[in-house]
């Protein structure tokens, strides 16, 4: 009882642990000129003292966007039938590219910011919030080349855009969010055992083979399909092709099935993340 | 009426408890402790415990760098936070900064607090001074519009109008600390936290921010929290004090008797010291001559009273050949300052692999009541009035006891530690009027 007179008088109170659901959202938005200049500073420092400068947010998905046309599109001839292949892997390329640098960004929170975290406080998912959006002006840059292409063979007619590409900030936040769980649930869990890390990686780059980025879906056997669509990236890339290059059809269900389990993944995120934040410092 | 206790007190601690488990987190990888846990439940040995290591040991062990902590800071009160290395500072400090949380208790605090525990965290290289500035107010804790406001202030005090907008990679290191604390010191937040930011920057700068850190909590009525291992610092700016041990607050009071506590956890009573272990200071290059032991004679303790004389028998061994050594006893005050020093000027000479013993008698009566560290160093000197050092010990501490009836206890901030003789009285004249 004398406790909670106590803190009455106080405005906040420190206790020894979070609960499982603890995160303070309207704490995180009081923070949001930090996440602004977070995301200014990851985006400067990033490209300072090259020469081409941001230009290097196209070069690397330019390059990756030839190599699969020619490994995966000329010789294995993985494409999709009906559009130019390099639209095909470009659309792909893009989209994983985004996911997956937000997602390895993020699965470093606590290893990489431990300097800074073990000094001052400030709401921790501040950190890949910030990641996720810098990773956004990225694909902002890589996103505007891709829609040079796809203006080009639109009217080469080659393409045929269909307006679902009205959905693009949807599918953004959607691959934001997923890309933020899983991140945050590695993170949560390296601040203990660094093995996840090394298992990031890797684990990325069988994920992109999971999901049809330098594939066409065409070629999974029906009967696993239903099983090939429980990964939350695969509608979402199939929606982003039927937005932008109008291959295949808008499939509402598989959508919001990737839905569920992105919401199922970040809130467990956000779960472990509020367990792991307070007392991480003593075992990182 | 606890209700109206509480108005004025701007952090409140209770029971506080900070516990660290002693040796490593496991192995550090999954592998690791899923071994050693399969390894328990079939009750088999550890294959990750050290070989030959007992089953109780150190890994896994806890360790209380907090021990119950329970302090109430009243609000525009400068405490400082004093005691030796790992006594609980720093982790008294995170606690309350949140970068971590205690094990057990709990903390309450009203309004902000701004913590320093480094200065310059999240500067970045390549970002000017100007985004700096933003960026690390922003860190601390201020939105935009809060440094718009007080950006102004920030590089007035850091004197850096001039370089704002230059890198800070390219700011000398001085330039960079400047920067920093004047980010820090001017937040809005109620509660200040600093540990030791002032140990960095010229003095004239170092000054100055102890002006701002006093003007904070004498004019502005805002806590500060101050750890530090200066004590001249902690003089200047505190008014209480508390001294850790061990995880432990040993005393809590006037900053003047919490440094003298604090010192004299540092003081060991021995009356005899054996150096066979004793790793020498890297300070230290010479090897000629190494200190093997030193005792006082005759004496069961280290306390001196007031006419007694200081016998001390020191022992040491000719690792080469010293033609000609001097020794020199350094007395420090138990605030680190030194006090004085006394000389036997070429005594000493001797052919490698010797090994010698003297007894010696120190006059320290002239000494102020008190507590004292010896220092005992070999040096060969030369006609120039240089010297080199060939040994140098931390030796035995003493107490020195004075109780005359009839005068007053020796007020050693006022006086020093020094009691000269009483002068010779000669021609004194009385008139009468």
């Amino acid at each position: 009882m004398k406790n909670k007179t106590d803190n009455l008088t106080f405005s906040t109170t420190i206790l020894p642990k979070n609960g499982w659901f603890d995160i303070h959202l309207n704490e995180v938005w009081r923070y949001r000129d930090l996440i602004k200049l977070f995301v200014k500073r990851n985006f400067i420092s990033q490209y300072k003292q090259t020469i081409l400068g941001p230009a290097w947010a196209l070069i690397q998905p330019l390059l990756t966007t030839v190599v699969f046309t020619v490994v995966f599109g000329s010789l294995a001839g993985l494409a999709a039938d009906g559009v130019p292949s390099f639209l095909f892997f470009m659309s792909g390329n893009i989209a994983w590219g985004y996911f997956s640098s937000c997602l390895t960004a993020t699965a470093d929170t606590f290893t990489g910011n431990s300097a800074i975290f073990g000094k001052v406080y400030f709401p921790r998912l501040v950190s890949p919030i910030s990641t996720v959006l810098t990773n956004l002006i990225s694909f902002s840059i890589q996103f505007v080349l891709f829609l040079v292409f796809v203006v080009i063979y639109w009217i080469k007619g080659d393409v045929q855009p269909s307006l679902y590409a009205l959905m693009l900030p949807l599918l953004l936040v959607h691959m934001a969010m997923l890309s933020l769980g899983v991140g945050i649930i590695i993170s949560s869990l390296t601040t203990k055992y660094r093995d996840l890390k090394m298992l990031v990686s890797f684990g990325v780059q069988l994920w992109m083979y999971g999901t049809p980025v330098a594939y066409d879906i065409g070629i999974i056997p029906p009967k696993y399909m239903s099983l090939y669509m429980l990964n939350p990236m695969t509608p979402i890339i199939n929606a982003f092709r039927t937005a932008f290059l109008g291959l295949g059809r808008f499939d509402l269900p598989d959508y919001l099935l990737s839905w569920l389990v992105t919401i199922v993944v970040l809130f467990f995120g956000l779960m472990l993340f509020s367990r792991v934040e307070k007392t991480f410092m003593d075992t990182v | 009426m606890e209700m109206n206790a509480n108005m004025d007190l701007a952090i409140k601690i209770e029971h506080v408890s900070k516990e660290y488990r002693l040796g490593a987190i496991g192995g550090g990888t999954l592998r690791g402790d899923l071994q050693s846990w399969w390894a328990r439940k079939r009750g088999k040995e550890d294959p990750n415990s050290k070989i030959g290591a007992q089953t109780n040991v150190k890994v896994g062990q806890k360790f209380l760098a907090l021990n119950d902590i329970c302090l109430e800071v009243k609000k525009g009160e400068a405490l400082g936070i004093i005691g030796h290395n790992g006594a609980g500072k720093s982790t008294l400090l995170k606690l309350l900064s949140q970068v971590t949380a205690p094990t057990t208790g709990s903390i309450s605090y009203n309004g902000r607090i701004a913590s320093m525990l480094e200065v310059g965290t999240g500067f970045h290289p390549e970002l000017t001074g100007r985004e700096n500035v933003y960026m690390n107010g922003a860190i601390l804790g201020m939105t935009k519009a809060e440094i718009d406001r007080k950006f102004d202030q920030i590089v007035e005090f850091a004197e850096m109008e001039q370089f704002i907008n230059t890198p800070v990679k390219r700011y000398s290191s001085g330039m960079y600390v400047k920067l920093a604390f004047s980010v820090a010191a001017h937040l809005d937040s109620e509660i200040l936290v600093m540990d030791e930011v002032l140990a960095v920057g010229d003095m004239k700068f170092q000054q100055k921010c102890l002006g701002k850190m006093g003007d904070a909590a004498n004019r502005e009525g805002r806590t500060v929290l101050y750890v530090s291992h200066n004590m001249n610092t902690i003089r200047q700016l505190c008014s209480r004090c508390i001294v850790l041990d061990h995880g432990r607050i040993v005393f809590d009071g006037n900053t003047e008797q919490a440094i003298e506590k604090y010192m004299e956890c540092n003081m060991t009573t021995e009356t005899a010291k054996s150096y066979a272990d004793y790793q020498r200071l890297a300070f230290l290059q010479r090897d000629d001559v190494r200190i093997l032991s030193a005792n006082y004679i005759g004496k069961d303790s280290c306390v001196f009273q007031e006419h007694e004389k200081l016998p001390l028998r020191l022992q040491w061994k000719y690792q080469k050949d010293v033609p000609d050594m001097s020794l020199r006893f350094v007395v420090e005050g138990v605030d680190q300052t030194k006090v004085c020093a006394s000389f036997c000027y070429h005594a000493f000479s001797g052919r490698q692999g010797e090994i010698s013993s003297v007894d010696l008698s120190f006059d320290i009566t002239q000494l102020a009541p008190g507590n004292y560290q010896s220092f005992y160093v070999f040096f060969a000197s030369n006609e120039y009035g240089t010297d080199k050092e060939l040994d140098w010990v931390p030796g035995l501490s003493f107490t020195i006891e004075k109780q005359t009836p009839g005068r007053l206890p020796w007020r050693t901030p006022a006086w020093g530690r020094l009691e000269l003789l009483p002068p010779e009285i000669t021609n004194y004249q009385r008139n009468n009027g």
